[in-house]
């Protein structure tokens, strides 16, 4: 079953196309990995999803349901979060403060109720507390709860706008190029992680990704982006071999990898 | 040395109580003794400030803090001729503090900097001022007015509510601008609010104009009229405590941290599900409805008021106690409030009336020009670059929250856990 469909999506800044017609549909609890070359709308694509854009044409169907024209909350609220590709974490705040505002939406604390101090809602909070420790846990920042989110090592806040993203409690998670910047080690457990969030969480995910080796190893499927355009999609062995792919952008190491 | 003297003072409960009581008895006694003496006052009130340091127990020092504003300070201070305008002093400060807890929320939480907060207090003010005095005649259809002295405490919510309004209203064209032009719309906003209430007086006179509305009723308390500084204050005191409790209250809930996210991350704030316009405007009402309560007090202790009172100063003064006291830092801000009014009103009208004195007396000469008094901005504005370069933080800088680590720890293990592999509680999930 789909669970998202994306149907002839345009976004144009001014004379510039930035995705161009794209169409895909991405199957419930799958790993689907946008591929291209720098420039290529691979965030854009992400932006228009979750409403940080507005499509300048074309649909977006989350379960049968048009996502085009909601706010960017609503969009989460709809059961879609994300990462970003240039870390905007709270960096001010504490790491576990980062994932209780991943949880707000979940949240049903109002605040006359907090201002009335009312059992059901501090009883909320420190189950949240809680949930965010073992969110935590489970991606390994355990050790740096009361730490500022920006002082954290850059892997350490690539996996923790991933915690704060499922905090949320996600249908479909996006991550932009959530391995850059990390080392092959750190690459590897990020592999691992995405693995056990699909089967664990029942998310399907959505990921940009520079790294072709973390990408063919985890994807189920690939679309490939250049130029704003769809120039492929398939299995990793269709598009690692897909000569236009290779063309536009695996050049060499595509060949090296296969 | 001396670190491991304070250390080990820091871990002695006993010491720390015996040491602060011997203090706050010496000084209470000091200024009951030495009665209009403004430094006795200021020892003792410096008390605070110590209290706050001490490593005791949160509910100790909430009930000492008590004792020492609404006990201690009242009967000390009440011995000498100065004594109303020790409580005067006293009652504006509760009122910035208040006011500039409720900026706080505005500016040091949501991260929305708003150079025409006054407006709220004046909204407030006048709302009061309006139905207590004979102005109400002037345009209500019916109804005898002033109203009595009983119904004050009524306006204190409703001057929350109609402060609240404004902000709302200040709000919704706001939220389409960020940063300078945010504050640039904000200063214009302040700046219409008094200009209006300024000329309300034609066609219809609702404020009075420029006459302002003199002759406004005191508030009644079971039928005794309250108009001395020294039964203000409790007033004050009673809606100060009120906004500390909210905002500490809010700080660390749900709406406390959407404000703190839409302030670091507008677009991970709302990629997070946070709504920016309510989020925005919760915060622009809820902080406004600090100022338009102490507006109504105001007003009530004034028992005159004109539109000269809300001026862009205020609002700057304001701002200035939030950003000397701590952006973002509760017990930051309320010293900062503490600290500017003491500093406007007492320090240097005092210094000023000493060098007047001794000028007089043919002691020194001091040129009237260079007054101390005079020179409230200019001082302010030392203080300000002194804290722009070598105290960015302000006072008492914002300090995040420490989650007691082990105890999540604990708690976390203790339940079910479907981040983690555990066949047997997997087992009894299905
Ligand atoms: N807000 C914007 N206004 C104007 N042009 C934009 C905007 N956002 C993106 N673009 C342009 O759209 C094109 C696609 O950008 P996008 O960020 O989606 O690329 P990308 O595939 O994510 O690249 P990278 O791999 O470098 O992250 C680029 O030419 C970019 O300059
Ligand atoms: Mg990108």
């Amino acid at each position: 079953m789909n669970i998202l469909e994306i149907k002839n999506l345009t976004k144009k800044f001014g004379g510039l196309t930035a995705t161009s017609d794209i169409s895909m549909s991405v199957e419930k609890n799958s790993i689907t990995a946008v591929i291209g070359p720098n420039g290529a709308g691979k965030t854009t694509f992400f932006n228009m999803i979750t409403a940080v854009y507005k499509p300048t044409s074309g649909d977006i169907l989350l379960n049968g349901k048009s996502l085009v024209g909601l706010k960017p909350h609503q969009v989460c609220h709809f059961g879609i979060t994300r990462t970003f590709q240039n870390i905007r974490l709270f960096s001010e705040q504490t790491v576990l403060e980062n994932v209780l505002v991943g949880m707000h939406q979940r949240l049903k604390s109002h605040w006359v109720g907090t201002l009335l101090h009312l059992p059901a809602i501090t009883r909320e909070e420190e189950q949240a507390k809680v949930e965010a420790y073992k969110i935590l846990e489970y991606v390994g920042l355990e050790d740096f709860v009361n730490e500022s989110a920006g002082n954290l090592p850059y892997g350490a806040q690539r996996r923790l706008e991933i915690a704060r993203a499922i905090a949320s409690q996600p249908k479909i998670l996006l991550l932009d190029e959530p391995a850059a910047g990390m080392n092959p080690k750190e690459t590897k457990s990020l592999t691992d992680l995405i693995h056990d969030m699909r089967t664990r969480l029942n998310v399907t995910i959505i990921l940009i990704e520079h790294d072709m080796k973390l990408v063919m190893e985890i994807s189920d499927y690939i679309y490939v982006l250049d130029h704003g355009e769809l120039i492929a999609s398939g299995k990793p062995d269709d598009i690692r071999n897909n000569k236009r792919v290779i063309e536009a952008y695996l050049g060499k190491e595509a060949s090296s990898l296969g | 040395m001396i670190k491991t003297w304070f250390e080990k003072f820091a871990d002695n409960t006993t010491g720390q109580i015996i040491f602060f009581a011997a203090y706050v008895v010496l000084t209470t006694l000091g200024l009951f003794l030495l009665s209009d003496s403004v430094t006795a006052f200021l020892i003792l009130l410096l008390s605070l400030l110590i209290l706050y340091y001490l490593k005791l127990n949160i509910k100790i020092k909430w009930a000492l803090g008590l004792l020492i504003i609404a006990v201690l300070v009242p009967f000390a201070a009440s011995q000498g001729s100065s004594y109303q305008s020790f409580m005067d002093v006293g009652t504006l400060v509760l009122i910035y503090v208040a006011m500039s807890l409720g900026l706080n929320i505005v500016v040091g939480f949501a991260g929305l900097l708003d150079l025409g907060f006054i407006a709220f207090f004046a909204v407030g003010a006048y709302t009061y001022a309006i139905f207590g005095s004979t102005q109400a005649n002037h345009f209500m259809p019916f109804g005898h007015y002033p109203l009595p002295g009983d119904t004050f405490w009524l306006f204190i919510p409703i001057g929350a509510i109609i402060a609240a309004i404004f902000g709302i209203l200040l709000g919704i064209p706001v939220l389409r601008v960020k940063g300078d032009y945010l504050a640039i719309v904000t200063l214009g906003f302040g700046e219409i609010i008094r200009i209006v209430l300024n000329n309300m007086n034609k066609p219809i006179n609702i404020t009075n104009g420029p006459m302002g509305i003199p002759s406004i009723e005191p508030p009644r308390l079971f039928g005794i009229a309250i108009q001395n500084a020294s039964q203000f204050y409790y007033i004050a005191l009673v809606i100060f405590l009120f906004a500390i409790y909210i905002a500490t209250r809010l700080e660390h809930s749900k709406l406390g941290r959407a404000w703190k996210a839409v302030r670091d991350n507008e677009i991970a704030a709302q990629a997070m599900g946070i709504p920016l316009v309510k989020t925005k405007l919760a915060a622009f009402a809820i902080g406004a409805s600090f100022s338009g309560m102490m507006g109504s007090v105001f007003a009530a202790k004034q028992m005159y008021i004109d539109a000269s009172s809300f001026t862009y100063l205020e609002s700057t003064i304001v701002l200035v106690m939030v950003i000397l006291g701590g952006m973002g830092s509760i017990p930051g801000v309320i010293l900062g409030a503490a600290v500017v009014i003491i500093l406007n009103n007492q320090v240097l009208t005092d210094i000023s009336n000493t060098l007047t004195q001794l000028s007089a007396s043919g002691v020194i000469s001091v040129p009237d020009a260079l007054s101390p008094a005079k020179m409230q901005r200019f001082i302010f504005g030392i203080l300000l670059v002194v804290f722009a370069l070598y105290r960015t933080k302000g006072l008492i800088p914002h300090k995040n929250r420490v989650f007691n680590v082990s105890k999540l720890k604990r708690e976390a293990a203790a339940e079910k856990n479907k981040y983690k592999d555990d066949p047997e509680v997997e087992g009894s999930e299905s």
